[in-house]
């Protein structure tokens, strides 16, 4: 059998999500932001939800997540995402609405909104990019910067005393009463990528569940910012970032021991 | 006969925002209105209308709460005072950025920095010419009394859906705490679905089969996509200046001398016209309804009639340079005012008009 | 049971990540010589050998791969 009698419309196994829209995605090549938007976008179409879901995007790369989800949007200021959530969600109780927040966004300038959406229990889900680094702006530290990490405002090395220390927000967040389910994953493999969009299909599934917020961290890459080819800051991330930020669920309320 | 009930201004605000059919209220204590939170908890309106109540965090979470709801094309609004505002005016210029309907109550305090928990008038210049960065106004409602204050509520939130825009009622310590009685209006049925979605077609409801996605953002990124939106929002202010301006005239016909007051100063301004009428003396009270769109076309007109104007304010004197705009020149425009939270009585703006024009 | 596969790149859209590469079990993908309009080395399908498992294709930040399969 030739490629192209493979290559027929009935014998389709994959293809782009019709949630996806046509528009090329500004990210650079290689970027994790690409692949977590599409496993989003399968996610909604799997549950048959576009209708239903109400998204926000934050500031940082991708504040135009707008431009390729095939989804109603909202675009809050840098850090406001969970409030901007909580007041749709509580406003349309049986909407889906999450939130698409990079490490800056949520763990810097939005740490009180964040808490406060997950201490109120609010029934939304975050879906966290966690890169350490600032991409939208060229590179500069993130609170999720690893020690020794170069970035354009840690040129030396992020350093403890000079810095503080990277901030890890998934298990701080598992403490409180308000969230359902906590997990972090990747999407840097085929597996993994697998992983993630069953861990967000469970956060949006649970969303519905009146059980409080669900959280769902995507340790990532900046190529660009890190300097590194695509691959190769994959590799960097799998040596480094999971070292900081193991991968596996937090905290799953309904999970049977 | 309309039922009327002793209240505050402040319980005025929530009771109204009840019978109105508001969405959502989203709010942070602070003294001195942090009665209409209370209000609005005591009543619990998600029993009865299904009206939303949440304390955020802080009013920079309470005001995005509102931005969230109003993406939503719900009715949602939110108060707060002075140092309040300020934490609010990044959301406000958000708001505005992205042609969102709310209504933002602000019940001023003497500032700046934490100031006072007394009455002032201190936030013109923030709330009247913006506030929040880049060039964009609110519409804003300038309440004198508790009845005011409930009639606003709706006022504003017919005002902010006709022009997608954020309208500001500002108040102050004195309006927000003074009790009288309100008459209750006829009540209002909240927005149902089908009512939102003919009123508000841009609103992010969760996109349907029959139309494409809608996405609220104020980023254009683009000089020239920024720019258009810009003379977009200045053509729609244009139409605001033309069609909505608001104000009440009190002994204007054969007035001498005009003062200009908004909210409770206009109130003080009323007993001292009638003071210097007894004297002999024809003086006159404009009192701007709305601050911004300003009755400039009015007081220009006045000022052909008039010796002089006196523009009366609870600050150091910030509405006067818009008097003084709209008369370009016309007639002697003065100012009085006191500051800290500190009031003036219907005396001492007597002395200072007397002085102003050399009156005895 | 045996598959066979295939791919599709949409080689204009394609940024030339590699990504799908380092992922493919059988190497049957590689970044091409030539480029697209854009100046990137696409992904593009080598040999016969795709078992159309979409490993590329799920980790495809840019959405451009299809991927087809039959039974052999």
């Amino acid at each position: 059998m030739n490629i192209e009698d493979i290559k027929k419309p009935e014998n389709i196994v994959y293809k782009k999500t019709p949630i996806l829209t046509d528009n090329v995605m500004h990210y650079c090549p290689g970027c994790s932001h690409g692949t977590v938007h599409k496993l989003v976008a399968e996610v909604i179409e799997e549950m048959g939800i576009q209708d239903k879901t109400i998204a926000i995007s934050p500031v940082g790369c991708s504040v135009f997540a707008y431009n390729y989800l095939n989804i109603d949007w909202q675009q809050a200021a840098h850090g406001r995402a969970p409030a901007l959530a909580t007041a749709t969600k509580r406003l349309n109780p049986d909407k889906y609405v999450f939130t698409y927040q990079g490490d800056g966004d949520l763990a810097s300038i939005g740490t009180a909104e964040i808490i406060h959406a997950c201490s109120r229990g609010e029934n939304i889900v975050v879906i966290f990019i966690n890169n350490g680094i600032y991409g939208m702006t060229g590179g500069q530290m993130a609170p999720t910067t690893l020690l020794g990490m170069k970035t354009a405002t840690t040129p030396y090395g992020r350093d403890a005393k000079l810095n503080g220390f990277p901030l890890v927000l998934a298990p701080m967040i598992a403490q409180l009463d308000g969230t359902a389910f906590i997990t972090r994953q990747s999407v840097h493999t085929a597996p993994a990528a697998r992983k993630a969009k069953a861990a967000i299909r469970k956060a949006f599934e649970y969303s519905q569940k009146g059980i409080g917020l669900s959280f769902v961290e995507i340790v990532a890459t900046c190529n660009s910012g890190w300097k590194m080819s695509p691959v190769a800051a994959n590799k960097w991330m799998v040596e480094n970032m999971f070292t900081k930020y193991p991968l596996g669920d937090i905290k799953d309320v309904l999970k049977q021991e | 006969m309309a039922e009327k009930i002793l209240m505050k201004g402040n319980e005025a605000i929530a009771i109204s925002a009840i019978r109105n059919g508001a969405d959502g209220y989203f709010g942070y204590p602070i003294t001195p209105q942090s009665e209409v939170m209370e209000t609005l908890m005591k009543e619990r309106p998600w029993l009865t209308t299904g009206m939303v109540v949440l304390q955020a965090e802080s009013e920079t979470s309470s005001i995005n709460m509102v931005y969230g709801g109003a993406c939503c094309g719900k009715k949602v609004m939110t108060s707060s005072s002075s140092p309040g505002i300020s934490l609010m005016c990044e959301g406000l210029s958000y708001l505005a950025g992205a042609e969102l309907p709310c209504v933002v109550v602000n019940c001023q305090r003497g500032g700046p920095g934490l100031g006072t928990i007394q009455p002032s008038q201190s936030d013109y210049n923030q709330c009247v010419k913006g506030g929040g960065h880049g060039d964009y106004n609110a519409i804003v409602l300038a309440p004198a009394s508790a009845q005011d204050m409930y009639d606003f509520v709706d006022t504003g939130f017919d005002l902010a859906f006709k022009y997608r825009t954020p309208v500001i009622i500002l108040a102050d310590g004195i309006v927000g705490q003074m009790m009288e009685k309100v008459e209750l209006r006829p009540e209002k049925p909240r927005m149902t679905e089908e009512e939102l979605k003919a009123i508000a077609p841009w609103a992010t409801t969760g996109k349907s089969a029959d139309r494409s996605y809608n996405f609220i953002t104020s980023l254009a990124l683009e000089s020239d996509v920024q720019e258009r939106f810009n003379q977009k929002l200045a053509a729609k202010y244009e139409v605001i200046k033309e069609n909505e301006v608001r104000y009440e005239e009190y002994q204007t016909a054969d007035a001498e001398y005009l003062f200009v007051a908004f909210g409770c100063s206009a109130r003080i301004c009323e007993a001292v016209v009638d003071q210097l009428r007894e004297e002999g003396i024809k003086a006159g009270l404009l009192r701007p309804v709305t601050l911004f769109p300003f009755p400039a076309k009015r007081l220009q007109e006045l000022s052909g009639q008039v010796k002089s104007m006196m523009s009366i304010e609870l600050n150091l004197g910030q509405m006067v340079d818009d008097v003084k705009l709209a008369v370009n020149g016309a007639c002697p425009v003065g100012f009085y005012g006191r500051q800290g939270g500190n009031i003036y009585t219907p005396d001492e703006i007597v002395e200072a008009f007397k002085k102003f024009n050399n009156l005895k | 049971m045996a598959f066979k596969g295939a791919i599709e790149v949409d080689t204009q859209k394609c940024k030339g990540c590699g990504v799908c590469v380092e992922n493919c079990p059988t190497k049957s993908i590689e970044l091409a010589k030539m480029v697209n309009s854009k100046g990137y080395h696409y992904a593009e399908m080598v040999g016969d050998a795709c078992i159309g498992c979409s490993n590329c294709a799920i980790v495809c930040p840019d959405s451009v791969i299809t991927v087809y399969r039959v039974k052999i």
